[in-house]
């Protein structure tokens, strides 16, 4: 028994915020306020999280099946706190432009404060099988909000969605189990800091057969070519709040938990399998990257694109050195901010103009200024421009995988040879993909804002309130750590542990 | 101030004007011009204060991203002589376009997003002058592109300057491509990023022939882009759809000119392989002669002006791949920016004075109506074209003397290309300046304010002085190739060429009321751009439509339905558990998570 964790009211807040608005109180107000505490709390953590010591801080765990060493225990360490601090920024900004629904706004907004408890639990979770409960918990309120309040074909998308992810976490779970049985017997536990001593004392023996579940599980959940098609038509139907948490936070889980299980773990099967992830990789990519020029829809495409930039962090993670896997790291959190503001401004326009067809659109910059220019902010965010967190992400993922691999080029026998290794090769189709999504984002922009303005859009309101506020919280947040990506490469560096 | 402290002013301070303007520039516009003129004249006072200060070679430099020895990226800035003379370009040229577009821009929407555009890229641009190493020249690379994009879209609201802007960005992205898998594979051979270590590893690198030569041509597709080479000169014609000062200052006379500033920074890394430097050559002096002749056919006063910018940077290019020293090649960017600047300022001022019509067989006989910009374009038309004693006949008549050393066919052709440029310069002067009115706007067009006049003076002086000896001599330490090397040929013939070009374009044009030749290979720009339009429409297009068919009915079909309909024969047989509802399929999925658990514990 320890003492109670801060990172528990993390998880509280938002749950009782929910109760709250299940019971009666103004459900968006009671949102508002209690997402905002809740990155006011994170900052607090944050301000007494102490970056020079290692391992997870602000620990507290309750033994729940002693038998099979599972307990409810909390920690952050740097890259945890990284993810909380998206997770909350996030969840404040999706409540921000929340538009309450007609039918059942109650259920609605606690479904989305639900999703919030559930990424918060799971990234604050120093034991695998809660770290696994907190992700399922967060689907199902997801799952709702697609099914009940999307758009469009959204019965449809939402049972793809769920077909997908349950096939997903069923895997994951065998993955998780399997992780348990191939602890020696005796000291098995889901506590991941058990696992991790047993790990780096090497008697953890280095299972390819769950390496494989695991990266399938967690692939299917990031949406991993060619398990990927449900990610685009899901985010399309869904409300924004559900695609900018989903797209922005939830979905991380599976990148992050790869980083967090397989690399200080299973390295071996990781770096075994690395061609067959390269290949994969490479078509999430360039492949999702060319069907994301295809889209006719903004929603679609920023489905689409949201797939592809997973290609770059899967990337990071699998050339598994300190600067890649740094890089990964911050692209988590860039793509999740870039990722939320583009749905958010994308709800957004469909709010104002009803419609997302590029054929349709035009010109509305001149009626809406700050969005065209909000727009224009997240559109170069999303293609890596500097100044934002992504560049300074996309560049170490660069430099990390460029770097990995068997040399081909040197000198052999005294003579030059000069050759690309696959890291390098893919790494090549990686930078490609910088040109890829400037065509389709400067597209998506030219035929959304620019061009001329029709008559019938002449009294479009502008951004305004609370949804500006999160909108420029999100830009703001970009900008800051792209300016500064110090301060996350020294908190998430400690918590890599390479092997 | 120290020498320390004096260029992080001049780098941030207009950033710190961007931002002002962006915040408060809905209050008012002169306050938002007087922010942006501030910045850029801070910048050029101190640039020049600089210039003239001895520097000692150790600059401070901080920390932006660092993991440790391997990888450490730093916001580091070189002042050395080449980065000094390249501050003054910059700075006093924006300060000059700065304040014509106080005129230019009186009556336009947007005005406080103008300046807020120009200030951003006068920061991104003296951040590629001062950077000490490669990635921090990335870094303003980009923000340039960016900033280029947004000032090319100025008109956002109609369709071709919308393109225009997109267009630009794309294909230099295409160019930054090349430049990043450069720098990564320098960062890979080297372990460094900086320039100065870069160059002390010459000796090493100079070991591994090929990798250098390859890392070498992909940095140069960075150049290809940016300064509008050719196969990636597209952008640079279109781009004109911004607003003139735009075009004056990013497209002719600084952003585009960064290409060849990139590679004089690196001169002694290209130098260390030969095949590099000699395909530098070739691209530059390729792109120097068809652009010319792709300008000798066009009517719109600015498309021709873009095709002589693009021609001119192909002398750049060239001066690069051959001489000695990056000197040659500075000398041409510094000459070039004079007076093309000048060339384009006053192209603007004609725009105006016939209310936005670039047409210029539309105009005719302006010399009457606008004296002045009609003077100042005469000044820039005769540098450009290489009159002698004039600012251009120096610097141009030095590279195509190397070029003829080192490549005699590049260096008879761009000899040639020089004959064009005289030719397509009179042409478009006397189409625009004399023969009669050949519209209603031409017969009414009146004289620009001082504002706009004013920057054209200035410029006209330096247009005419800027190449003379004194002035070479106290900014650059150029090289000439052995006398006796020079073929005797050559400088009549440039000579003839000037008046060659000149004569001709004289007799077909002094009094044509239409274009009395007609060459569609070079109207149509060689059908370089109809190619382009003909692979993004079917070959990209096409594909990625191909594709996203293929991801919706074979890659879905295969991974969802094949073992959706083995699932559904087993759920043939637990039908009974369908409700329909997604709220009782959770309620499953959680049960079965139980279920798991417990056979897990009791087992």
């Amino acid at each position: 028994m320890s003492p109670v964790s801060p990172l528990l009211f993390l998880i509280l807040v938002p749950i009782f915020s929910a109760l709250l608005v299940m019971a009666g109180a103004n459900p968006r107000f009671t949102a508002i306020l209690g997402s905002a505490l809740n990155v006011l709390f994170l900052l607090a953590v944050a301000f007494f999280y102490n970056p020079a010591q290692s391992g997870f801080q602000f620990v507290s765990s309750f033994p729940v099946v002693s038998q099979l060493g599972i307990g409810f225990t909390l920690g952050a360490d740097g890259l945890s706190l990284v993810m909380l601090f998206l997770s909350v920024v996030v969840t404040l900004a999706a409540v921000c432009v929340a538009r309450a629904p007609l039918e059942n706004p109650r259920w609605f907004y606690a479904s989305i404060l639900l999703i919030s408890a559930g990424v918060v639990g799971a990234f604050a979770s120093v034991d695998v099988f809660f770290f696994y409960m907190f992700h399922e918990l967060a689907l199902i309120p997801t799952f709702l909000l697609i099914g009940i309040w999307g758009s469009g074909d959204r019965q449809a998308a939402a049972w793809k969605a769920t077909v997908y992810l349950a096939t997903g976490s069923f895997i994951l779970l065998l993955g998780i189990i399997g992780l348990y049985l191939i602890q020696p017997e005796g000291s098995r536990s889901f506590d991941l800091r058990q696992i991790l001593s047993s790990a780096q004392a090497g008697q953890i023996p280095d299972s390819p057969a769950v390496y494989l579940l695991l990266l399938i599980g967690f692939g299917i959940l990031v949406s991993l070519f060619p398990f990927h098609t449900w990610a685009p038509q899901a985010y399309a139907s869904a409300p924004a709040p559900a695609s900018m948490l989903h797209a922005g936070v939830l979905k991380k889980f599976g990148l992050y938990g790869l980083i967090r299980l397989t690399v200080p773990i299973l390295p071996e099967s990781v770096q075994a399998f690395a061609p067959i992830l390269l290949t994969l990789l490479a078509c999430n990519i360039l492949y999702v990257g060319y069907c994301t020029i295809a889209q006719r829809k903004l929603d679609l495409m920023l489905g689409y694109s949201s797939v592809m930039h997973m290609g770059y962090i899967f990337l990071g993670f699998v050339a598994l050195n300190q600067v890649s896997l740094t890089g990964a790291s911050l692209m988590l959190l860039s793509h999740g901010l870039t990722i939320a503001l583009l749905f958010a401004l994308c709800g957004e326009i469909r709010e104002r103009v009803g419609t997302l067809d590029f054929s349709e659109l035009g010109g509305i910059a001149r009626a809406t200024p700050k969005l065209g220019l909000a727009f224009g902010f997240a559109a170069m965010a999303s293609v890596g421009l500097p100044g934002f967190v992504g560049f300074a992400g996309e560049l170490l993922v660069f430099f990390g995988s460029f770097a990995s691999g068997a040399p081909q080029m040197g000198f052999l026998n005294g003579k030059e040879v000069f050759g690309f290794n696959g890291y390098q090769i893919v790494t090549i189709c990686a930078v490609w993909g910088i040109v890829i999504s400037a065509i389709y984002m400067l597209r998506a922009y030219r035929r959304v804002f620019m061009g001329p303005l029709p008559d019938r859009w002449s009294r479009l309101s502008d951004l305004s309130g609370f949804p500006h506020a999160a909108i420029v919280l999100l830009i703001a947040v970009m900008l800051f750590f792209g300016f500064f990506p110090q301060i996350l490469v020294n908190l998430v560096t400690p918590a890599l542990l390479l092997p | 101030m120290s020498t320390q402290t004096a260029p992080w002013i001049i780098l941030f301070a207009p950033l710190v004007s961007a931002a002002l303007i962006l915040l408060l520039g809905k209050f008012s516009k002169t306050l938002s011009a007087s922010l942006a003129i501030l910045a850029a004249l801070t910048g050029c006072v101190l640039s020049w204060w600089l210039f003239n200060q001895s520097v000692d070679a150790k600059m401070l430099s901080h920390t932006w991203l660092s993991l440790g020895p391997e990888l450490n990226l730093t916001i580091g800035i070189s002042l050395d002589h080449l980065s000094q003379v390249m501050l003054l370009v910059v700075t006093s040229i924006s300060v000059l376009v700065f304040i014509y577009s106080l005129g230019y821009m009186r009556d336009e929407e947007g005005y406080s997003r103008f300046f807020a555009g120009l200030s951003l890229f006068l920061f991104s641009m003296l951040g590629i002058v001062l950077a000490n190493n490669f990635m921090m020249l990335f870094i303003f690379w980009e923000l340039v592109g960016v900033s280029s994009y947004i000032l090319i879209g100025h008109y956002y609201s109609k369709d071709s300057a919308a393109d225009a802007g997109k267009q630009a960005f794309i294909v230099n992205r295409i160019g930054d491509f090349g430049l990043m898998l450069g720098i990564l594979l320098l960062w890979f051979g080297t372990g460094t990023v900086i320039f100065a270590e870069l160059i002390e590893s010459i000796p090493g690198l100079a070991t591994a022939p090929i990798f250098l030569t390859i890392a070498c041509i992909l940095i140069f597709m960075g150049t290809i882009g940016k300064s509008a080479q050719m196969p990636l000169h597209v952008w640079l014609p279109n781009s004109m759809e911004g607003p003139t000062p735009v075009s004056s200052l990013l497209h002719a006379a600084t952003m585009v000119a960064a290409g060849v500033y990139m590679l004089a920074r690196i001169f002694p890394i290209l130098h260390a392989v030969p095949t590099a430097c000699e395909i530098i050559a070739w691209v530059g002096g390729i792109t120097c002669f068809a652009a010319a002749l792709m300008a000798t056919q066009q009517s719109d006063i600015k498309r021709i002006l873009a095709y002589s910018t693009i021609s001119q940077l192909g002398y750049m290019v060239l001066g690069i791949g051959v001489a000695p020293t990056s000197d040659v090649a500075m000398f041409h960017l510094f000459t070039h920016a004079c007076f093309k600047c000048l060339l384009f300022l006053a192209a603007g001022s004609v725009m105006i004075a016939m209310h936005h019509e670039v047409d210029m067989w539309q105009m005719g006989g302006l010399r009457k109506k606008t004296p002045v910009t009609m003077l100042c374009f005469f000044a820039g038309m005769l540098a450009l074209a290489g009159c002698p004693s004039t600012s251009g006949y120096f610097s141009k008549d030095l590279i195509i003397e190397w070029a003829v050393v080192k490549i005699p066919f590049l260096g008879w052709l761009v000899a040639a290309a020089a004959g064009l440029t005289a030719f397509y310069i009179f042409r478009e002067f006397l189409v625009v300046f004399f023969g009669k009115a050949r519209s209603e706007h031409a017969e009414h067009a009146k004289e620009q304010p001082v504002t706009m006049l004013i920057p054209m003076l200035v410029l006209s002086v330096l247009a005419l002085l800027a190449g003379f000896p004194f002035i070479q001599d106290h900014f650059f330490k150029l090289a000439r190739p052995d006398h006796e090397l020079v073929p005797h040929l050559l400088h009549p013939l440039l000579y003839v060429m000037f008046f060659g070009g000149a004569g001709l374009a004289t007799m077909l044009y002094f009094k044509a009321q239409k274009d009395p030749i007609s060459i569609p290979l070079f109207a149509n720009r060689l059908y370089i751009d109809n190619v382009y339009f003909w692979f993004v429409r079917n070959i990209q297009g096409g594909g990625a439509a191909f594709l996203s068919w293929a991801d919706r009915w074979v890659v879905d079909l295969l991974v969802v339905q094949v073992p959706s309909k083995l699932t559904w024969a087993c759920g043939f047989a637990l039908r009974f558990l369908q409700l329909g509802n997604i709220q009782a399929y959770a309620f499953f999925f959680g049960a079965g998570v139980v279920g798991i658990l417990y056979i897990l514990i009791f087992k």
